[in-house]
């Protein structure tokens, strides 16, 4: 047994159902800290579901989860501060140009020297040029850009990421490739979830695949291939039609 | 918005005055309800986009995120829709004094309490309903079904207050109106404030 | 299936109990009951008025308690609670508004009068209407128990405020007749038969309120049914 402090995320018996329909049932997770953590699984498999628990949006059914010590049903405030999250959606306003999203969520941050700070953010996903443009003009590329520099304007320690590549382009999706493996060095904790294979195992240390709100695959990246991997994964998902009871 | 908000509020003032024969004397009595009515169709318009944004874009996820209480969201965006309709207000009302003869200047000070107490409770109310219309199919119809009757109190009370001070009656008969509005405007701060978090919340 | 069993009785010992006090409560309302000397024959409306008021606020008092016990304890059973009495809420309330009427024709001559308890169930109507029309717009039956909580709430707190403002505004409704004061002038047969109605109503409303009750669990039963079968 390694020593509490060493998991920046632990999650025991999770379980979440809505009315008759379970979309976790007893999920048992433990990422350690710097570790870079992708979830695959097919859609309706709970991915979404856990991340919004991981997220502090929803609450668990039953089970214990632990974020960095912190329990996102009894502390959610001192968990929002430390993870960023990055969805379906950018969560940035249209009306407003980059720099204002970046105040307004700053601000709600309490983020220190946030002028600095947004130029930096700014610089570093390339729209130091579009700071003063609305976001409704943006493509959806830049706007995903956009919603990165807003995750990780406060500078969380955890990344929670839902199906970043969705509807991005190729250029796109590289870019935010590029950020993740950038990050990847700076040993913060990172949990994704997709259904793109390619995308995902690429950076990944450890790839689980979630099925019916069950974890039934769980390994570490290294000595995995990516074609193994989808052998193993087409298997697990489409070989095995899911039963319901 | 704003501006929406006030060409609606002179155009509901100006047909209003049409539903009277030309110098007809049941203005005066019916100045304080049409004043009201004005308001409250003018409030619903703001108010109903209240948090259209949040709710199309995604951005509520952003703020349920934020490291802020939940309760705050809500008591923003109340300030923010209080402080639209009083504006219009602070236009429209003179333009009544103009369009219906009628000396509100005399007594501006109970005026501006009524005017201030009663909006509040419109959107101490319209708000956190307005979280709970944008979610449902019927968005812009959802929001007064749900919002009128629940105000009836309150618009008996502005009305009629409103009434007295334009009649320049004394403050002991304004007085039992403002009070009623004050219960309402703490009253459902309290219940809006321990319930919104139940609205926001995702499942 | 025992439990289920013990359940049934309850259920038929109430039918039975509603079916013998609704029989005893029509001939004590025309047979036992003395005619009233001014108002005569169409004062005996009184002893569905009143109960029928009786049974609308008891039923929204209902849908106040289980929203607040669903917001609390976030089950569905007391979703289900809030949604029958506020349906069996707005059916009383309605008839609080045919007999009201009905009655006030002859006393006071006129078909609507905006008498401060009359109005206020009128408000009633019109919070508990929108308290059922907001359950069927909003998807998601867990939302839509969110919100009706929420609503249930707002509207019965609502409740006194809108009867201080309606009382301050107009009252030339006659004060309560009932509860034996000395003024009051009620015979005592007809205060009997008022209390005696008020009881077979309550029962009616628990035997409504368990029925509408068995009717939407057997509806989730089936829901849940075809769901499975879908898959």
């Amino acid at each position: 047994m390694k020593a509490e402090g060493s998991f920046a995320i632990t999650v025991a018996g999770l379980t979440k159902c809505f009315g008759h329909m379970y979309a976790l049932r007893q999920v048992d997770l433990a990422v350690k800290t710097g570790e870079f953590v992708t979830i695959f699984g097919p859609n309706g498999a709970g991915k979404t579901t856990l991340i919004r628990i991981l997220s502090t949006l929803s609450k668990s059914s039953s089970g214990e989860v632990s974020i960095l010590g912190s329990s996102p049903a009894k502390e959610p405030e001192s968990i929002r501060r430390q993870i960023g999250v990055i969805g379906h959606n950018t969560f940035l306003y249209e009306e407003l140009t980059a720099a204002e999203n970046l105040k307004f969520y700053g601000k709600l941050y309490s983020v220190s020297n946030l002028g600095q700070r947004i130029e930096e953010s700014l610089a570093e996903v390339g729209l130091s040029a579009r700071a003063a443009d609305r976001v409704r003009t943006f493509s959806r590329g830049m706007q995903q850009r956009l919603a990165i520099a807003r995750a990780m304007l406060h500078d969380p320690s955890i990344l929670l990421l839902d199906e970043p590549y969705t509807g991005l382009d190729q250029h796109a999706a590289h870019v935010l490739s590029e950020w993740l493996s950038r990050l990847r060095k700076e040993s913060r904790t990172t949990l994704m979830v997709t259904h793109n294979i390619e995308r995902g195992i690429e950076l990944a240390d450890r790839i689980v695949v979630l099925r019916n709100g069950e974890f039934v695959y769980d390994h570490l990246r290294k000595g995995v291939s990516a074609e193994d991997f989808k052998q193993i994964y087409n298997d697990l998902v489409e070989g095995k039609p899911g039963k319901h009871a | 918005m704003i501006f929406s908000m006030l060409v609606f509020s002179l155009m509901v003032a100006v047909i209003f005055n049409f539903s009277f024969p030309p110098g007809s004397e049941f203005i005066d009595d019916a100045a304080a309800g049409i004043i009201w009515m004005t308001f409250i169709f003018t409030s619903l318009l703001g108010m109903s986009r209240s948090f259209v944004r949040e709710v199309d874009k995604g951005c509520m996820q952003g703020l349920l995120l934020a490291p802020i209480d939940r309760v705050d969201i809500y008591i923003s965006k109340m300030l923010i829709n209080l402080i639209f309709i009083i504006m219009v207000e602070v236009v429209v009302v003179p333009l009544f004094s103009v369009f219906f003869k009628i000396n509100l200047f005399d007594s501006i000070g109970a005026l501006s309490a009524v005017l201030l107490l009663s909006t509040l409770g419109f959107a101490i109310v319209g708000t956190l309903f307005s979280a709970i219309a944008v979610n449902t199919r019927t968005r812009e119809v959802m929001l007064p079904i749900l919002h009128f009757p629940v105000s009836i109190p309150l618009i008996i009370c502005a009305v009629q207050a409103t009434n007295a001070v334009m009649a320049g009656q004394a403050w002991s008969v304004i007085w039992p109106w403002l009070k009623i509005i004050i219960a309402f405007d703490l009253i459902f701060f309290l219940v809006g404030y321990l319930t919104f978090e139940y609205i926001v919340e995702d499942s | 299936m025992e439990q289920n069993n013990r359940k049934d009785i309850w259920g038929s010992l109430l039918k039975i109990g509603v079916f013998v006090c609704m029989t005893v409560n029509i001939y004590l309302v025309f047979q036992f009951a003395p005619q009233e000397q001014s108002m005569g024959h169409v004062q005996r409306i009184f002893y569905f008025h009143v109960p029928s008021a009786w049974i609308a606020f008891l039923a929204f008092f209902v849908v106040f308690v289980a929203s607040i016990g669903y917001l609390w304890k976030r089950e569905r059973k007391y979703d289900l609670v809030a949604g029958a009495a506020a349906e069996i809420g707005v059916l009383f309330a309605t008839l609080v508004l045919i007999t009201g009427p009905i009655w006030g024709r002859p006393v006071w001559n006129t078909w609507w009068e905006w008498s401060p308890r009359l109005t206020l169930f009128l408000v009633l109507w019109f919070i508990y209407i929108a308290y059922l029309m907001l359950r069927n717009f909003v998807e998601g039956e867990e939302k839509s128990a969110r919100f009706s909580a929420v609503f249930g709430i707002f509207g019965f707190v609502d409740v006194p405020i809108v009867y201080m403002s309606i009382r301050l505004w107009r009252d030339i409704h006659p004060s309560p007749v009932v509860g034996g004061g000395q003024g009051s002038g009620l015979h005592p047969d007809m205060t009997f038969t008022l209390l005696f109605s008020v009881l077979t109503f309550t029962l009616l409303f628990l035997f409504l309120l368990s029925n509408r009750m068995k009717l939407e669990k057997s509806r989730i039963a089936l829901d849940d049914l075809k769901r499975q079968i879908a898959f």
